[in-house]
């Protein structure tokens, strides 16, 4: 378990968490705006309100 | 005046009522009308009390420290969050063509929540307080607010459930990312041990600065939640509905509303700059503040841009003025509120009035106006007939249009001026003015506020009795046609 320790020192677990924030944001760009037919999908979904009625 | 016609014309309403439960939302929105009138008031009488100390008349239970809670309770958790409720059992049930989750359920938080405000308000007034800002009430009602909230979020989640529109519209993100974050907050800020079970007092969980941070923390992510992320998802459903053309980019809705969530977060430890916290927290924070300036804006210019190509109903219709103006008042506080979170501003900003003018730029300028225009809205789909003047509505959007900027402008001229005088050397390096002084100075800005809050609370006056008009001339039974204006 002193594997675990390393988690406890700052210096560790501010770059490791910015890499994992960071890829995650990438991911999230990449699942947003890397497709043209996923872009066209999701853009679809803006109707729902208006088509409520 | 605009004359097409709106989304329920022609509908069976009956049949309407039945596939919705527009009831509690009816509820809602009435008590939203309630405590916004009755919040917005102490508020004025309190700024009216620090231009004018004799309005406290010795007698302690109106005294500024006792009402001021009183106000932020009114106007936060009774006006905000019964808006809320109603708006966002309306947007559920609307965009996922499902009646909500139990009425039973729905019933109790339009009661329970109704029952908080009232017990806060008399706790504050009889001098109940754990001297939490924001989080005043004591723990019985911490228990009550518990119990309420989590009924509010099964019905929210079970109605996604038991939805029929496969996506969930990104409005409904918003709304929930607000129920579990307000439920985490509210959880941990309160964390306390009673002093016996028939003491309405406790002591904290925590102690010294991790007790400032653990508020502030609570404190910074009520506005971050509470005041911006639910008012988001109002924006994201009643703009588009409003202008009749839906939101410019729904993928920049989906950025905006992961980068909102994750970077508020981190940001509450600003309201601690120059504390005994750690400095690097404190930086960190100040960082974090920065880097939300990019979602802030990209989702206030998606709100913007979903009326290009339709400019015009900014002339013609004054609901979509409220909910556009809401927007660049968001753009404006989103602007300010990273700047005041750098270490160097802050040292001249924080402590003074200069905060206060900041936090009802957002709070009358984007929560306050983003909840008119979505009640103007509203009202005649829950009541099935136009609002009774659009005339008033326009009234209303200048009073309060005046009022705020009258508010802030003030706070800006006496904060800075405060800042200034409180840093001030002499030759000799002595302060060179005395607090009082600057408190002297202060006075005809706190007059000025006053005045800006009186408009602001005559706009809300009048929008009560438009309402009013508007409920004892509907209908909540028959079908009829409807447009938004009055014949």
């Amino acid at each position: 378990m002193e594997w675990l320790m390393w988690f406890t020192k700052f210096e560790n677990t501010k770059p490791v968490s910015l890499v994992i924030f960071f890829v995650l944001f990438c991911g999230v760009m990449v699942y947003l705006y890397g497709s043209r037919s996923r872009g066209e999908k999701l853009e679809n979904f803006k109707n729902i309100p208006l088509q409520d009625d | 005046m605009a004359t097409a016609s709106v989304a329920t014309s022609g509908v069976n309403v009956s049949a309407v009522s039945e596939q919705y439960n527009y009831d509690v939302i009816r509820k809602f929105t009435i008590m939203t009308l309630v405590w916004g009138a009755i919040g917005m008031f102490v508020g004025v009488y309190i700024a009216s009390e620090l231009a004018y100390p004799f309005l406290n008349f010795d007698i302690p239970y109106i005294t500024f420290g006792r009402l001021r809670p009183v106000h932020t309770g009114a106007v936060i958790f009774g006006f905000g969050g019964s808006a809320l409720f109603a708006t966002s059992y309306y947007v559920v049930q609307r965009t996922c063509q499902a009646r909500l989750f139990s009425d039973g359920m729905a019933s109790f938080t339009f009661w329970g929540w109704q029952a908080i405000i009232v017990c806060a308000a008399l706790g504050n007034v009889l001098g109940y307080s754990q001297g939490r800002e924001y989080a005043e009430m004591e723990w019985p009602i911490d228990l009550m607010i518990e119990v309420v909230w989590v009924t509010y979020l099964i019905i929210f989640v079970g109605t996604l459930m038991k939805r029929k529109q496969p996506h969930i519209y990104v409005a409904n993100w918003f709304y929930l990312a607000f129920i579990l974050a307000t439920a985490l907050l509210h959880t941990f800020n309160n964390l306390a041990v009673p002093i016996s079970l028939f003491s309405m007092k406790s002591y904290s969980l925590f102690s010294g600065a991790q007790d400032a941070m653990t508020q502030w923390w609570y404190g910074h992510n009520a506005v971050g939640f509470f005041l911006t992320a639910a008012f988001l998802g109002m924006m994201y459903y009643f703009v588009p509905k409003q202008a009749g053309r839906p939101v410019y980019s729904y993928r920049l809705s989906v950025l905006h509303f992961w980068a909102i969530i994750f970077l508020y977060m981190w940001a509450g430890a600003h309201h601690l700059h120059w504390t005994a916290i750690p400095d690097w927290t404190s930086t960190l924070a100040a960082t974090f503040s920065i880097m939300l300036l990019l979602p802030s804006w990209g989702g206030m210019i998606n709100g913007i841009l979903t009326l290009s190509g339709a400019w015009d109903k900014l002339r013609t219709d004054p609901v979509m003025r409220f909910l556009i103006v809401a927007l660049s008042f968001y753009g404006m506080s989103t602007f300010e509120g990273p700047m005041m979170s750098l270490k160097d501003v802050n040292a001249l900003s924080h402590y003074t009035d200069w905060t206060i003018g900041h936090v009802h730029s957002g709070a009358l300028g984007w929560v306050a106006m983003i909840s008119f225009g979505s009640l103007y809205h509203l009202a005649p789909r829950l009541w099935n007939t136009p609002m009774y003047s659009q005339k008033l509505i326009n009234v209303h959007f200048w009073l309060a249009t005046i009022g705020i900027l009258l508010y802030i402008v003030a706070m800006w001229i006496s904060g800075i001026m405060q800042g200034l005088m409180w840093r001030a050397f002499d030759d000799f390096g002595n302060l060179q003015y005395s607090f009082v002084e600057s408190v002297a100075a202060a006075h005809p800005f706190y007059v000025m506020r006053a005045l800006g809050g009186a408009f602001f609370l005559s706009g809300m006056l009048l929008m009560c009795y438009n309402m009013y008009k508007t409920i004892r001339k509907g209908s909540t039974e028959q079908q009829v046609e409807v447009s938004p204006v009055a014949a």
